[in-house]
């Protein structure tokens, strides 16, 4: 009510502009120039007295402290008649004197009466009107910003996957709202290289679409020049770190391809890991690096695996493994893998992998988070000459990434993976590592005892890692690896302080602590080793990890 | 299980100081866990019992704290006595043998009767 009333005009003629008439030259016709705007504050009592008013009120009569009262007296006005509709007050008649000088009779006033109040619902309707225009422009123009932003954001998504002999590429992308976070690009490199990208911008929508945009212009312009994955991740990083909106970054997977020997490197920077279909079961190419935009001078670890004939790559992003079906269980990696490996792989992967999250996530599914897919297939006979196929024989072993070697017997044959995750080094993430893991382990059948001791075990293996591995470099990731498989269950924690000597963990003595000759500290490893069934600890020149095993004795679920 | 800030209060019972934590012990403990302690033994109290019925999780870094305290205790030839520790505890407290020298009890009452330690029954 208050902004409608705070602009009311002044309707009436006032007597003291017109210029006088001259008796022999007919009258010019009056003028009646557009009176200027009244304003009345919300706060002003006279609002409260026009809102109850039944009537014309004289404004000479009135006495009341009011601004506006006051300005109306300055304007010459003599007479205001509220227009109340629906009890509310929503505009004034306002009157000057009369023409004739003399005063408003008993017939006037009530003949304004009876126009306020005739023309009160009719001024109500038109404001609503106004106002209904103004919004549906308003909903138009937001509408039209987010059409901009959608072609902006199209226009900077591939139109076509590359054509390379001996491959097929497939890509999809599903926006959960109109403008989306994610995004993947093709980028040729010299050599008949390929770049591959996938990422994803946190949040959604315009300001999403613009800083998707600018990763995607600056990684295409990096790409070519650097080549390297590690060094593109982090020269990306350092040009987007100085104008990323806060509380915004992008995870970010890059890859490079060498279509002819199937050899791919890449980096990570925080985004879902690719995964590849082989002979032997569903591997993960697994490399660490923070998301883009976070902090400057970072660095990314680079690895590096062989597509063999015949093997799929898949790389997704969260709005897959992070759906969820109407009873709230998440689609998750575990499905992505065991699908992967039903599947004999192809070109028709990627479509499998949709129909059975439709499947999965059922109809009238409100999707939370993009979902992008993109798939590499290696034909399985490739042309090639008999000498080209003797050398790639030769070359060519399993596929195999330097995470699985690291990973030894583990992650890539046959466990199940319950999680996998990692932490930035920050003092305190050895609770949430703690507690990530307790909630992996929900599902397997330990007893309460032997929860709380592999919690105690995790938190001080972390712990560790992020103090004297990662020496409280927050951007030193500490990666924690969960599986399940061959009776065991099996916690990987893996830090950067590979190259140093590994101690065995001795019993500490208590009695030397408390008479002062030995630190009070140095319980963490000791601890470790008394909570869990096993634990091995192994290094190479730059990762340490050490391995929790608890033995299930058959109550593997 | 979020972290819980420490917290120590002290009750006089008997000759005995008796000490009520609560929260995480800790590195960020470190500060507090010495000051309450110090106070409680302030007054030379002949046993210090630590009730840690509110204490939800104990690092390795809380167990130097604590092997720091007994320390002292030992010096002061002042008693430490343990109660409402949480069976996971229980066992860590024999497994680092700080029962050995803090003797666990089950409640308060039995501490302060010298009643035989359940520990072992973890």
């Amino acid at each position: 009510m208050t902004t409608i009333l705070t602009r009311v005009r002044r309707t009436g003629r006032r007597a003291d502009r017109q210029p006088p008439a001259e008796p022999d030259r007919p009258a010019p016709a009056p003028e009646r120039p557009e009176a200027p705007p009244l304003d009345i504050a919300p706060n002003d009592p006279l609002l409260a007295y026009l809102q109850s008013s039944p009537g014309p009120v004289d404004v000479d009569k009135l006495q009341l402290d009011s601004p506006a009262l006051t300005h109306m007296r300055e304007m010459g006005l003599r007479l205001v008649v509220p227009l109340v509709a629906q009890g509310e007050l929503i505009g004034l008649l306002n009157l000057g004197p009369r023409l004739s000088e003399q005063e408003y009779s008993t017939d006037d006033r009530k003949l304004l009466e009876n126009l306020a109040a005739q023309a009160a619902p009719a001024v109500r309707v038109a404001q609503l009107v106004r106002e209904q225009e103004a919004e549906a422009r308003r909903r138009e123009r937001i509408e039209h910003e987010l059409q901009v932003a959608t072609l902006i954001q199209q226009n900077f998504l591939p139109k076509t996957t590359p054509d390379i002999p001996g491959w097929q590429l497939a890509a999809y992308y599903q926006p959960a709202r109109a403008v989306g976070g994610d995004f993947y690009d093709f980028i040729e490199l010299p050599d008949g290289q390929l770049g591959l990208v996938i990422g994803d911008v946190t949040d959604k929508g315009v300001p999403a679409a613009l800083v998707m945009a600018a990763t995607r212009s600056v990684l295409r312009a990096t790409a070519p020049r650097l080549i390297d994955p590690h060094e593109v991740l982090g020269r990306v990083n350092d040009l987007l770190c100085p104008d990323m909106p806060p509380n915004m970054f992008v995870t970010c997977l890059y890859g490079v391809l060498e279509p002819a020997t199937g050899r791919f490197r890449y980096a990570n920077a925080g985004q879902n890991l690719p995964y590849a279909r082989t002979e032997e079961g569903v591997v993960e190419f697994r490399a660490t690096g923070l998301p883009l935009g976070l902090l400057p001078e970072m660095t990314y670890e680079e690895k590096e695996a062989t597509l063999e004939p015949g093997q799929t790559m898949v790389l997704s992003s969260d709005g897959l493994v992070e759906a969820h079906n109407p009873e709230g269980e998440m689609f998750g990696f575990p499905r992505l893998r065991q699908i992967m490996g039903e599947h004999p792989g192809g070109i028709a992967m990627l479509d499998h992998l949709l129909a059975d999250l439709r499947r999965f996530v059922g109809p009238g599914w409100e999707q939370e988070d993009d979902v992008t897919l993109v798939t590499l297939w290696r034909a399985s006979a490739p042309p090639m000459s008999h000498a080209e196929a003797e050398a790639e024989a030769d070359a060519a072993a399993e596929v195999h990434t330097e995470a699985d070697a690291e990973a030894g017997q583990t992650a890539a044959e046959g466990r199940r993976v319950l999680a996998e995750f990692s932490l930035p080094s920050v003092a305190g993430n050895e609770r949430l590592a703690m507690d990530r893991v307790a909630e992996a382990v929900a599902d397997v059948d330990l007893d309460g005892a032997r929860l709380e001791r592999l919690k105690t075990a995790v938190s001080e293996g972390a712990m560790n890692a992020i103090e004297h591995g990662n020496q409280f470099q927050a951007d030193l990731p500490v990666a924690i690896l969960v599986t399940l498989g061959g009776g065991d269950l099996a916690v990987r924690i893996t830090d950067h302080g590979g190259g140093r000597d590994i101690t065995e963990p001795e019993t500490p003595d208590l009695d030397a602590k408390l008479e002062g000759k030995q630190s009070p500290r140095g319980w963490g490893l000791f601890l470790i080793k008394n909570m869990v069934d096993e634990m091995h600890v192994t290094s190479d020149d730059t990762h340490h990890t050490i391995e929790l095993v608890l033995h299930l004795e058959g109550d593997e679920p | 299980m979020s972290a819980q800030a420490f917290a120590g209060e002290i009750r006089q019972r008997d000759s005995a100081a008796v000490v009520d934590l609560s929260g995480d012990i800790d590195g960020n403990a470190e500060q507090d866990l010495r000051t309450v302690y110090h106070e409680a033994v302030a007054g030379n109290p002949s046993t210090v019992v630590l009730n840690f019925e509110g204490v939800g999780y104990i690092n390795s870094t809380g167990i130097a704290l604590i092997v720091g305290l007994l320390a002292e205790a030992r010096k002061a030839k002042q008693t430490v006595l343990a109660v409402g520790l949480s069976p996971h505890y229980q066992e860590i407290f024999q497994v680092t043998r700080l029962a050995d020298f803090m003797p666990m009890f089950a409640d308060e009452d039995a501490a302060l009767a010298g009643a035989p330690s359940p520990a072992g029954t973890a």
